[in-house]
């Protein structure tokens, strides 16, 4: 039997910005952890990123990460998704500053 | 201070014109991540957590008004209106955009810098002693011989491609404030018999995930035959160092897996081939960098002012009993500035702090500045008399933290708030333990400790060699604290011993404290420093104070 498969985000950053983007369900990309499509099965998961590879001109070093089904969409597991999906501890900076969701 | 030559104002040009174009090429598409990577880290620029990040080098920590007032620039109108001074005497901005960074970069060279070499297997910024050129204890100003490597390490085409990267450190002094004995090379100037300057060499020092304290190869090495000396060994290094395990390619493994024995021998070996052919054109350059280096014109003066102040302003005397240092001339004084506001983030100064930092060095210190590997700003000429006027400026600045040397004044890595490669958080386990001992306002009774805190283990926060070291970890999911004692970053260089399991993030600061309150028993008294009762006792005490729980189940 198969292990059991952790549902997983595909995220990167964006190319211009550097910023955290995560992969939605209707290929556009977020700065929203809780808009990114949240895979459940492993055959989709590497379908989803290689759809994000080939996207070379916008995004950089895109990988599939942990996550878990939330009540508003995808929360992160580890904590360094946390950090990345909210900002750094010691300023308002990064996501908690209120960036609005921009498509790219 | 150095000022760039023709040649070096054209090569940074053509550099920066150069990674211009190879950033349009990336963004119109025609290079790929794995086409640009290298070329951007050539030029200093990372992908971290949550942006690019832009690592500046500040050639062995030194600055004037000019170019600090230029940092703060860049901070404000490219990033977010701040700037990291580093453990390796740079400056990182943590936000800037792609597009931005050719233009930041031409800004650099406006006052004659750059971010080449700040990353890659190459010889890194070449660090120095941040008293450089003013301490009291300094046989000569090293900053030189410094800019000598730096001018020869640039672009140099038989070390772009090292095993791994490769870290310089030179302190003219025999007391060591440029952790030389934890660098790939290590220069410290001593003198021979004859009273002649030279270097002790030390090779294979490093922190990392293998701690490793250098050693000497060379007990004197006149002047004259640095540059050939440094590159023996550098050119020994390319071809034995090992590139086939990224985390035993340091130079540190080659001395270790070989034997300094056998290092010295192919280095003197190597040095044998390459002196004769340094035809002098080296110590022509040397001479003529070193015109550059001149002492400032040391004003004579009454130093009434500063002694009143003393006697009448109980905060000044407290900022300069821990914020000042002997100069070699008495009637001045080493300020340092501290960027370790208890609370704050170690090492980060505002554009506005950076202004005032810049009018202040303008102003009272012969226009020069100077970055330490501790994360502070050093003031390194002032005049005794100017001292009251300069106190008052930087308090009003929030610059006057009255902590050198002491425990708030802590050495953090930025970890996994911006780092990549982190594997836990350094920043805000620096500001609670600040934050809680200046609370207790304890600090100045505790005496001097340092503690060195990494976000992971390859160690930028030099945790090996504090005297308490915290070393941030990911254990299943969980960020989990070990701690390190007993290290030391000085001529008495020694790695920290692992005191025992690790603390998770909210208990981290309780056990420094139960650490603290078992070192002010355990001391002989308020002289003896928490180094020094360390040494004197062991770590056995220590790791009770630590883990009192473990202490009491083996006593039952």
């Amino acid at each position: 039997m198969s292990r059991q498969f952790t549902p997983k985000v595909v995220t990167a950053n964006a190319l211009i910005e550097g910023d955290v983007i995560y992969l939605t369900a209707d290929d556009r990309w977020t700065r929203h952890h809780h808009e990114a499509e949240l895979i459940e099965d492993h055959a989709h998961a590497q379908l989803r990123l290689l759809f994000a590879e080939r996207q070379k001109s916008t995004v950089v070093g895109a990988y599939l990460a942990d996550a878990r089904r939330g009540r508003d969409g995808p929360e992160p597991v580890h904590f360094r998704e946390t950090f990345r999906a909210v900002g750094p501890s010691n300023y308002p900076h990064g996501k908690q500053a209120g960036l609005i969701d921009v498509q790219i | 201070m150095y000022r760039y030559d023709d040649f070096d104002a054209a090569f940074i040009r053509a550099r920066n014109a150069q990674f211009r174009a190879q950033v349009e090429r990336r963004i119109d598409g025609s290079l790929t991540e794995d086409e640009f990577k290298p070329l951007r880290l050539m030029n200093g620029l990372y992908l971290q957590l949550h942006a690019y990040m832009l690592r500046v080098a500040i050639p062995y920590g030194t600055l004037n008004g000019a170019r600090m007032r230029q940092l703060a620039y860049i901070a404000e109108r490219w990033d977010k209106g701040y700037g990291h001074f580093t453990t390796r005497q740079n400056i990182q901005f943590n936000w800037p955009k792609l597009r931005d960074v050719p233009d930041m970069l031409d800004a650099l060279a406006e006052v004659e810098m750059h971010a080449i070499q700040t990353s890659g297997n190459t010889i890194r910024n070449v660090t120095a002693d941040h008293f450089a050129g003013a301490a009291a204890d300094e046989i000569e100003d090293p900053r030189p011989v410094a800019e000598l490597l730096r001018q020869w390490s640039t672009d140099h085409p038989e070390f772009q491609f090292l095993p791994r990267k490769f870290k310089i450190a030179v302190t003219g002094s025999p007391n060591d404030r440029a952790v030389t004995k934890a660098h790939d090379i290590g220069l410290r100037m001593v003198r021979d018999a004859a009273g002649a300057p030279g270097f002790e060499v030390i090779v294979g020092g490093g922190l990392g995930r293998t701690p490793m304290i250098g050693k000497v190869i060379r007990d004197f090495l006149p002047k004259a035959d640095l540059l050939p000396y440094v590159e023996a060994i550098v050119s020994v290094y390319n071809l034995l160092g090992r590139r086939d395990n990224k985390y035993k390619a340091r130079i540190k493994i080659t001395v270790h897996e070989h034997g300094a024995e056998k290092i010295r021998a192919l280095v003197e070996e190597r040095f044998a081939q390459l002196r004769p052919q340094f035809s002098g054109v080296d110590q022509a350059r040397l001479a003529g960098i070193e015109a550059h280096f001149a002492p400032p014109d040391f004003v004579s003066g009454p130093t009434d002012a500063y002694a009143t102040e003393r006697d009448t302003n109980p905060a000044f005397r407290s900022w300069s009993d821990t914020n000042l240092a002997p100069h070699r001339n008495p009637d001045y004084a080493i300020a340092t500035i501290s960027l370790k506001a208890h609370g704050g983030t170690p090492g980060d100064a505002t554009a506005e702090q950076m202004r005032v930092m810049a009018d202040l060095a303008e102003r009272y210190a012969h226009d020069e500045l100077r970055i330490s590997h501790e994360q502070n700003v050093v003031l390194p000429h002032v005049h005794k008399s100017d001292l009251p006027a300069v106190y008052a400026a930087l308090a009003k600045a929030g610059l006057a933290t009255a902590n050198i040397g002491l425990i708030s004044d802590i050495i953090a890595c930025p970890g996994m708030d911006y780092c990549a490669l982190a594997t836990a958080r350094s920043i805000p386990v620096a500001q609670e333990i600040a934050t809680r001992f200046g609370e207790l306002r304890t600090e100045h009774d505790i005496g001097p400790l340092k503690i060195k805190i990494s976000g992971c283990i390859n160690a930028c926060g030099h945790h090996h060699v504090g005297h308490i070291g915290i070393l941030g970890l990911d254990r299943a999911g969980v960020e989990n604290y070990q701690i390190t004692l007993g290290g030391d970053g000085t001529e008495t260089a020694a790695i920290g011993e692992r005191a025992g399991p690790g603390f998770a993030y909210d208990e981290i600061t309780p056990a420094i404290e139960r650490l603290i309150t078992g070192y002010l028993d355990l001391r002989s008294g308020p002289e003896e420093t928490f180094i020094e009762t360390y040494r004197r006792l062991g770590a056995a005490p220590f790791k009770a104070a630590l883990y009192p729980e473990s202490t009491r189940r083996n006593a039952a």
